[in-house]
């Protein structure tokens, strides 16, 4: 094992993937000069020339429909959205395009690429460089969406997302890029669609992914002092998604609580509430509890932003309260 | 570079033309003409579902276009694409069982008129999104350039497409990295109910090209030869590196938006004198047969190999099964 960043993590993907097969490039703004604002390109022109690693003009619209277009025509693209609240200005490419060419037009050929999206609360950036809008991606059909939690699942990811014939959302969670962790030595990829139990529990499971699945730790530490044992999953793909290990779960513990950072209201935590209330219900002995963020734009000033954030503690203070 | 469209016309003597291009114009159009009617015919009966558009009148831009493209370029079609795909070279059989639904059809019956492709000929999609195919052409292009072939990528699109975003976001990363891609313009001077000069700034879509330092041509979509022409030097040009260009043909749409169509916006008059003027299909004839680089023969015996070839389509679409419902839940993912 070695520890390395988060982006570092990304950045060995795409080396490795690159290095791997010439048809994957990647394209986006300020990615080749710059070196993305995360670092998360950097020095990739250098070792595969800016023909692969191409900044692009201010066009979201036109680099995924070019993405798009150049998996019709055999390369692996991997767009950088810049901030994942840009999605909106190419959602017709998104979802009418690379979601449904694949099923559309009867198999004749898949669109093979990846499109990355850094997402979340960071550095007060407010209510349109702060957005979790992972749960859009989830409805559409043909999609898959990933979401990895820390450095190593961010490298293991994005391998497979590259590696996967079909479209791949990568959501990226600004705060995490400067996070730490340990990451094998060994070339390994983590499959998409498989959650990971991060911890065994007995009283409660405790879903999570993405930045907040730190903050679950946290408040999973918090109740395990208490004497309330959770378990914890890592959803890390929330499309498709790992139903058999959260149902397996549930019927263990009998206690589900989710928490992300993304808005409540027709949040992941809902589609997650509803199949455990279809199909095991009777498995439970308290309802089910969802935390997420309030149903209002991400504001700016601190104690506003404060407010607004899940911390460890309101996530502890939700399954307090279940107990 | 930053010129004002040129107009042009179709100058190469009929003599310089040869035997193969003559037929493959005659063919084409005439095997698009026939499609759209007996579609035409088949939704009116109710054996064809959803929505239909058809390209009556404007076969000469698909075909003069498409013959100038091989196998292995790549085209981006619209809402009204029948006539792209057959001229790209689509099996007739398996277009005309996708429109019929069946699960026979070049997308298994999941796609129908709107969303029809053909990958095996190069025909990466219609699209009910207006203006969707600007971005994916320009990809196209882009893919093209990096596996260093001299293939080509042709986006169709209309008068009223030409409004969308896509275009300007398309059009200046084509031309900023001198993609081979050629943006085609079918300005049939309608947007469904809306008379495209309402809507649009300008009288030639080809006068945006200078916006992006790239070539606009005009010519009469309505003259096989002269989009023939015209597009054989901006395909040539594009395959030597030297960047996109937009295309407008200037056409008119025969029918009414999708077979319908009501037609309150229009007179059946202005329809019939257009026709009158402009059909393509007659135009050609009659400049063939003038120019005695075709007989009456000739075009005769294309005719009934095509009304052959779609009368066999049809049978095959009209008695190919539907789809298993199983094949709802087929092939969403790889
Ligand atoms: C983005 C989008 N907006 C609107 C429509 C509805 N619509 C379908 S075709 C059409 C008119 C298109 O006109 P034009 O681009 O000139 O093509 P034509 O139909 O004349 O071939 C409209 C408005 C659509 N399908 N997609
Ligand atoms: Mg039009």
């Amino acid at each position: 094992m070695k520890t390395i960043t988060f982006s570092q993590a990304t950045l060995e993907a795409m080396q490795e993937e690159m290095a791997r097969d010439e048809r994957v490039f990647v394209m986006g703004e300020d990615i080749a000069r710059q070196g993305g604002i995360f670092g998360q390109f950097k020095g990739l022109p250098a070792q595969f020339g800016t023909g692969r690693i191409m900044d692009t003009p201010i066009s979201e619209t036109a680099i995924v429909g070019a993405c798009i277009g150049a998996a019709l025509a055999g390369m692996r693209p991997v767009a950088d959205m810049h901030f994942a609240d840009f999605a909106g200005v190419c959602f017709d490419e998104i979802y009418n395009q690379m979601a449904k060419i694949y099923y559309m037009f009867g198999g004749q050929k898949p669109v093979s690429m990846v499109l990355r999206a850094p997402d979340g609360l960071v550095n007060q950036a407010a209510a349109q460089h702060s957005q979790s809008l992972e749960a859009f991606f989830c409805h559409i059909p043909g999609l898959k969406v990933v979401i990895p939690s820390n450095p190593a699942d961010a490298k293991g990811l994005l391998k497979a997302a590259i590696r996967d014939d079909n479209p791949v959302i990568y959501f990226e969670h600004k705060a995490l890029f400067s996070m730490k962790g340990e990451v094998p030595e060994e070339e390994y990829v983590t499959p998409i669609g498989k959650a990971k139990v991060v911890r065994e529990g007995k009283d409660v499971t405790l879903v999570s992914y993405s930045m907040t699945m730190n903050l679950a730790v946290k408040a999973a530490d918090m109740l395990e002092k208490e004497g309330i044992s959770v378990e914890l999953i890592d959803l890390r793909t929330i499309s498709p998604i790992d139903k058999e290990t959260i149902l397996n779960s549930v019927a263990k513990t009998s206690r589900l609580a989710i928490a992300h950072e993304a808005v409540k209201q027709g949040g992941v935590g809902a589609e997650i509430s509803a199949i455990v209330a279809e199909e095991a219900i009777d498995c439970l002995d308290a309802p089910i509890v969802r935390v997420g963020a309030p149903f209002t734009p991400v504001p700016f000033a601190r104690p506003l932003e404060q407010a607004y954030r899940i911390t460890p503690d309101k996530i502890a203070a939700a399954v307090r309260g279940m107990m | 570079m930053c010129a004002m469209p040129v107009r042009k016309e179709a100058t190469l003597p009929l003599a310089r033309y040869d035997k193969e291009t003559l037929k493959f114009f005659y063919e084409t159009m005439v095997k698009i003409r026939n499609f759209e009617l007996t579609v035409e015919k088949f939704f009116f009966d109710g054996e064809i579902p959803g929505f239909v558009h058809l390209y009556i009148g404007e076969e000469a831009t698909a075909t003069g276009v498409m013959a100038n493209l091989r196998k292995t370029d790549y085209i981006q079609s619209t809402h009204r694409g029948h006539g792209h795909t057959i001229a790209k070279g689509a099996d007739l059989k398996h277009m005309m069982a996708e429109l019929f639904g069946k699960s026979t059809g070049s997308c298994k019956g999941k796609g129908g008129s709107m969303h029809i492709a053909d990958f095996s000929v190069g025909m990466l999609g219609a699209n009910g999104i207006v203006g969707g195919g600007f971005t994916m052409a320009t990809g196209a292009a882009l893919a093209q350039k990096m596996q260093k072939t001299d293939g080509v990528a042709v986006a169709f699109f209309g008068d009223g497409a030409s409004n969308r975003g896509t275009f300007h976001e398309a059009a200046n990363m084509a031309a900023a990295w001198k993609l081979p891609v050629i943006f085609l313009c079918e300005n049939n001077q309608w947007a469904s109910t809306t008379p495209y000069r309402t809507t649009t700034s300008v009288d030639d879509i080809a006068d945006r090209a200078q916006g992006y330092g790239m070539p606009g041509v005009i010519v009469d979509g309505n003259d096989v030869f002269a989009v023939y022409e015209a597009a054989k030097e901006l395909i040539e040009r594009a395959r030597r590196g030297e960047g996109p260009a937009i295309l407008e043909c200037k056409t008119y749409r025969i029918k009414g938006h999708f077979v319908g169509d009501p037609e309150m916006y229009r007179t059946k008059e202005e329809v019939q004198k257009v026709l009158e003027e402009t059909d393509p299909i007659p135009r050609f004839e009659a400049k063939v047969l003038k120019a005695k680089a075709m007989t009456k023969k000739e075009l005769e015996t294309i005719r009934t190999r095509v009304e052959k070839e779609l009368a066999e389509a049809l049978e095959f679409a009209r008695t190919s099964p539907e789809p298993e419902v199983s094949a709802l839940y087929e092939g969403l993912y790889v």
